[in-house]
């Protein structure tokens, strides 16, 4: 079959949809929901920009065909934000960093360390944090006041 | 009052980055857009015989199919960017021979690198348009290929170009003082070849270009994610033939820049044009595959270069010829490799200097300027000799250098040759020597020399080393901003630089809220659109606080004086008697008695109720180009301290320390960020990133897997130390920082590595420094060894 | 960069899966977690004609032991590994070694089998594997049977699995008490692929000296390395300076790595050298230290 009706839930929303099969996550979640905070970076799985939460888990949307999240539920970073447009202390903690220059890169961060955090609730060492946004490339900042961020972002939560 | 300037003010841009609403340009989506895709040449080198397009048209979902044939007495082709040429004096002053090769907008008859344009697939969707791609047939008959910069000037090589006779594209030379005596008189001579290569800016968004047309009024909207949208628009009016005021070229949010999105490219001529021809909006988003091969590259610089010094350090003679690989098309004219030329001497006292620069043509990417653009290659060359030198001599690399230095006495100093602008190369200000001391200070230099001691003792090589740039920052010719205060009293900015991330939401606030006496909340910076302002350069080449920075203190200062003047009319005073704070203007000594920015803008609409006085124009606004004299001298000191895994040739950064001077701090986070970052793309040139080719002219590095980009794991946050001298060149005394950081890594990382290895000699005259090649240099210094024991 | 034209099939069950390789085999391509395949797909540079994910395909998941092995479902996730308390105590060279993997964003997708069916030199899991003498399950519509990895890594990318197979089971022996274990790596950056890795395990006798010494040595060869002379070499030696030094240059020569510009064969060859003494004097100190109770 070459297209597909795909139900995901979606930020909390199920999306009802047919769609070719061969059509990757990132794409479907930009060009078919508009949700084009999540980026596309390098198409093969290297940049981390496209980094979206599968089930509360961080996969590359890039490395993903959307018929793949079919029944499955997907977070992107416009589910970060509170209603009223607080930000989630993640958020938080990057603006008060300069965590961001371009900000191209920022929501696959920003979505690798919701889970970070939420599945290491003990501050972890800068390594630790080194280690898990290595998967995520930034061309502007290099990198210091993300770490930062995230340290701040453990203070924040509290 | 409160001053902002100097101040840690909270970004402006980060609230729509963060939350997922920031518009870049794949983001837009415009009713009835077709997509394009581009056929790229997969040789280095070929004639293109025949194009057969018959199947890719008919295939379902394409709107059309487009060859370099279909462009004909539509679209002109490129010129040379009038943009890089240089002014007479200089031209006259190094007496270039600069032939002109602009790329082709599409390949017509033959293809000269991998990846360059052949044919553009319209179609419904990006898929779509790759599935058409695969049917198009070209037949192409390859042609000997040459990638070697020394092959490629031979007498003998294959010409690419049969019109300009052969490779040589340009040829300049620079001269000061009086070079062979200089040489008669040293002591030593030293002779090497130093070798900076080929990388990519790779910014983490690619390129991409909409475009729409309006026949009702003629209107083309083009947004592209470059650099300069000024530059764009005047070459889409002046090749396609449009009217320039009817074209608005738009750079929303851009991600990341550094040097590529300088300047125009084919695709955002052809879009624009082909958005025209179809009257439906045509979107390119260019992929990483197609940035790695067809976004230009940089830096690929060799020099040959000789040292003449005394005994005591002194360099008293420095001889360059150098080549710069330029791939196949140079329209940027000597840019990257006179900066090369004029920096290369960098802050040390060089009294004779001879540098001969040819930028020569090969079978690859064109090169364009990338953050640094000619000085990382040039620092590389100058740092790499400062320890050569001590080397030889057995003197600390520190005494050395400080040895050389221009001293604080002899500042302003005449470098005794143009800049890049055309005005007298001057260093305006700063202390070197104490810059360096409290870079070393910071590093701990006297004891790390003693731990370094105790750990070689047990096996373990950690080594220190610096570097020290100048950089001629905020290059003209002029920048400008546009500056009003609506009736609700809000001001707004417009400027004609363009950001992509350097924060000039932010850091532009600063500036006019202060000379308003505001908060900067209550202004909003525009940038990055040509309906903001008739004229704008862009950001680039450390220019944006400098110029962008100084067009908005001048055009703040005139309409705060204009302001003044109306509510001196509103309140019957004289203006001596006003001031101008917290949004309001009173009277000095009596504040009770004030009229507010949003009264004095309403009192300043043209009509009976105008206050504005008697021959001045009514209306809120102010437009100033700042015109700088010429550029300001950043400058800096780079300091790494590495280890060394001896046994595999992995390197590790332990510390990183920078000391630099940019004059006056706008926002010191802001500054340490762009610090920070260049730093990681030095590291990144240090030792992991490099385009490399293989000799059929094959791009090997084509995807993030090969070309290596550092992660967090790879970067160390910088110390930082800051000197401010502040510039005379512009009211604020600002200089540019977007480069330095990236422009001494390499030199002090290879430094660094080279002292780690001490007592066994080994010179690092080639980059990045891969584990590999460090294990062989490590061979090969210890095989030398055991033949000499 | 867009993947082309095919029919997606999502088989429910291990039969429907194997039923659909049946008819469709030759023309497609088993997708599991998708770490290695959609980048092909993206590059166009596989253009299969079905694509049948056997990502909801339960009986192909999960961590179970079963006698002296841990047995891991072919679409298991690398991260499920990783954070396996059970691999942990009676494997912990997996755990070890799958942090290696890509990054975290990779590991949470990417599976096993795919790994193994991948069958990429230098790749963690394959080397892991074949130093584990461990076992590979595969099935088809028709039968199911065990290789041991030498059966099943025929070279660079190559495996023996037929075009109506596909992985079913791993089996990782379990580290045995008294044993130390080592898994050493190095790539230009974190999470890349190797330039050269080593994973191994030496089990000690009360004596101190070497009982047993399982070694592969991945990203020298186009198969997973077993230097097995270096394991016969080792077994009855007291693990020493001078025995460790000896042991990890012995077999050098017959390594014939795949030169590319992260890194030159020779460089590579040399690389193992270093990784394997590495290897060796942590694992001998682990298993001294009575890692596994």
């Amino acid at each position: 079959m070459s297209n597909y009706t795909v139900k995901i839930k979606v930020n909390g929303k199920v999306i009802d949809k047919e769609i070719e099969s061969r059509w990757l996550l990132s794409d479907f979640l930009r060009d078919k929901l508009g949700l084009t905070g999540t980026h596309v970076g390098c198409e093969h799985g290297v940049c981390g920009a496209c980094t979206v939460l599968l089930n509360g888990e961080p996969v590359r949307s890039c490395l993903m065909l959307a018929v793949q999240a079919d029944g499955l539920e997907v977070e992107t970073v416009e589910s970060l934000a509170e209603e009223d447009g607080t930000f989630h202390p993640i958020q938080q903690a990057f603006a008060n960093n300069h965590a961001l220059q371009c900000g191209f890169c920022t929501p696959g961060f920003l979505m690798s360390m919701k889970n970070f955090i939420e599945t290491h609730p003990v501050l972890p060492t800068d390594e630790e944090i080194r280690e898990a946004i290595s998967g995520n490339l930034c061309r502007c900042t290099g990198y210091s006041n993300i770490i930062k961020a995230v340290k701040e972002a453990y203070a924040l939560k509290c | 009052m409160k001053q902002f300037v100097g101040q840690n003010v909270k970004r402006k841009e980060d609230y729509r980055l963060l939350t997922g609403s920031g518009r870049f340009v794949a983001d837009i989506r415009i009713e009835n857009m077709v997509e394009a895709a581009i056929l790229r040449s997969p040789y280095a080198h070929a004639r293109i015989k025949n194009i057969d397009l018959s199947e890719a048209k008919h295939y379902k979902g394409v709107l059309d199919v487009i060859v370099a044939a279909d462009l004909k007495g539509n679209v002109k082709p490129f010129t040379e960017f009038v943009e890089f040429t240089f002014p007479p004096q200089l031209e006259a002053d190094i007496k270039p021979t600069i032939k002109k090769n602009p790329e082709p907008m599409l390949a017509e008859d033959k293809v000269t690198f991998v990846g360059q344009a052949v044919a553009i697939v319209l179609a419904e969707d990006r898929y779509v348009a790759e599935d058409a791609l695969a049917l198009i047939k070209v037949d192409y008959e390859p042609l000997p290929v040459v990638t070697d910069p020394y092959e490629t000037i031979k007498e003998d090589a294959l010409v690419i170009h049969p019109e300009l006779g052969n490779n040589i594209q340009s040829h300049f030379e620079v001269k000061v003082g009086d070079i062979d005596h200089a040489f008669r008189q040293a002591n030593h001579i030293l002779k090497t070849r130093i070798k900076t290569p080929r990388v990519s800016g790779n910014p983490l968004e690619t390129r991409g270009v909409i475009a729409e047309y309006q026949e009702r009024n003629q209107q083309l909207e083009v947004w592209s994610s470059t650099q300069v949208p000024f530059m764009v628009r005047s070459y889409l009016s002046k090749l396609v033939g449009l009217v320039e005021g009817n074209i608005r070229v738009v750079a929303p949010d851009v991600g990341g820049g550094f040097g590529p999105k300088c300047a125009v490219y084919p695709e955002e001529i052809i879009i624009p044009y082909l958005a025209m021809k179809y009257k439906r909006p045509v979107k390119w988003i260019e992929d990483r595959l197609e940035h790695m091969q067809s976004t230009r590259h940089s830096r690929d610089q060799v020099h040959d270069v000789e040292v003449a010094f005394r005994n005591d350090g002194t360099i008293i003679g420095l001889k360059d010829q150098f080549l710069l690989d330029n791939g196949a098309h140079n329209s940027f004219a000597l840019c990257c490799a006179y900066n090369s030329a004029a920096h290369l001497r960098g802050m040390y006292h060089i009294p004779n200097y001879e540098i001969t620069g040819r930028i020569v043509l090969t079978n690859k990417t064109p090169n364009v300027p990338y953050r640094g653009a000619g000085r990382p290659e040039a620092v590389y060359v100058m740092d790499r000799i400062i320890y050569m030198v001590a080397d030889k001599l057995n003197l600390d690399p520190v005494e050395v250098s400080m040895r050389n230095f221009v001293r604080p006495e002899q500042m302003p100093y005449e470098t005794g040759i143009f800049y890049r602008d055309g005005a007298n190369m001057v260093l305006e200000n700063g202390d070197y020597v104490k810059s360096l001391q409290q870079a070393m200070k910071i590093a701990g230099y006297e004891e790390f020399r003693q731990h370094q001691e105790e750990a070689r003792k047990n096996n373990k090589y950690i080594g220190i080393g610096f570097s020290s740039y100048i950089e001629g920052t905020g290059i003209g010719p002029f920048e400008g901003a546009a500056v009003k205060v609506d009736t609700t009293g809000h001001i707004l900015v417009g400027v004609g630089s363009s950001p992509h991330g350097q924060s000039h939401e932010t850091t532009l606030s600063q500036i006019c809220a202060d000379v308003f006496g505001v908060n900067p909340e209550q202004v909003s910076v525009r940038a990055g659109d040509t309906s903001l302002l008739p004229y704008g350069v862009g950001t680039f080449a450390s220019r944006g606080a400098v110029t962008a920075g100084s067009a908005v203190h001048g055009a703040s200062k005139q309409l705060k004086e204009k302001f003044l003047l109306i509510a001196g009319q509103m309140l019957g005073v004289s203006i001596n008697d006003l001031e101008m704070y917290g949004g309001k203007v009173s009277l000095k000594n009596s504040p009770s008695k004030f009229v507010t920015l949003q009264e004095i803008a309403q009192a300043a609409k043209p009509g009976p109720r105008c206050k504005v006085p008697i021959g001045i124009e009514p209306g809120a606004s102010a437009t100033y180009y700042f015109v700088p004299p010429t550029v300001t001298f950043s400058s800096g000191f780079h300091v790494a301290v590495v280890e060394v895994d001896k046994e595999t040739g992995f390197v590790g950064i332990l510390r990183y320390i920078v000391v630099h001077d940019c004059g006056r701090v706008i926002n010191p986070k802001i500054v340490d960020g762009q610090i920070q970052g260049g730093v990681a793309q030095g590291i990144g040139g240090a030792l992991y990133e490099e385009i490399i080719y293989d000799k059929n002219g094959q791009l090997v590095t084509g995807t993030y897997m090969d070309y290596l980009i550092p992660t967090a794991m790879e970067v160390p946050e910088v110390e930082m130390g800051h000197q401010e001298y502040l510039s005379p060149h512009n009211p604020m005394g600002i200089k540019g920082v977007g480069e330095g950081g990236a422009i001494s890594p390499p030199a002090a990382i290879a430094n660094a590595v080279c002292d780690a290895m001490r007592p066994l000699k080994i010179e690092i005259n080639s980059l990045p420094i891969s584990p590999n090649k460090l294990r062989s240099l490590i061979e090969e210094a210890e095989s030398a060894e055991s033949v000499l024991n | 960069m867009k993947p082309p034209k095919f029919s997606y099939l999502r088989p429910n069950s291990l039969l429907e899966a194997l039923n659909m390789l049946a008819e469709y085999g030759d023309d497609a391509k088993i997708m599991s977690g998708g770490q290695s395949l959609i980048p092909l797909l993206n590059m166009r540079l596989s253009t299969p004609g079905y694509i049948i994910d056997i990502g909801r395909v339960e009986e192909l998941k999960g961590i179970r032991e079963k006698e002296d092995a841990i047995v891991i479902g072919g679409m298991t996730r690398h991260v499920d590994v990783e954070k396996s308390a059970l691999v942990q105590e009676k494997c912990p060279l997996l755990t070890e070694g799958i942090r290696w993997v890509g990054h975290n964003q990779i590991r949470s997708r990417g599976t096993i089998g795919g790994s193994i069916a991948h069958a990429d030199p230098s790749a963690e899991l394959p080397c892991m594997l074949t130093a584990l003498r461990g076992e590979i399950v595969i099935v088809s519509s028709e039968e199911e049977m065990t290789l041991s990895p030498e059966e099943f890594f025929l070279s660079y990318l190559l495996t023996s699995l037929e075009p109506n197979q596909l992985i079913k089971e791993i089996r990782f022996p379990k580290i045995k008490k008294g044993s130390g274990y080592a898994f050493e790596e190095v790539a230009r950056r974190h999470g890349d692929f190797a330039l050269v890795e080593v994973a191994a395990v030496l089990e000690l006798d009360y004596d101190g000296t070497i009982a047993d010494a399982k070694i592969a040595l991945g990203g020298a060869n186009s198969v997973p390395f077993i230097p097995e002379a270096t394991e016969e070499f080792l077994i009855g030696k007291l693990p020493d300076d001078s025995i460790i030094k000896e042991a990890a240059t012995l077999q050098l020569d017959e390594l014939d790595p795949e030169g590319d510009i992260h890194g030159s064969k020779e460089y590579r060859r040399y690389l193992s050298g270093v990784l394997l003494e590495r290897a060796l004097y942590k694992a001998v100190e682990r298993a001294r230290e009575g890692v596994i109770a």
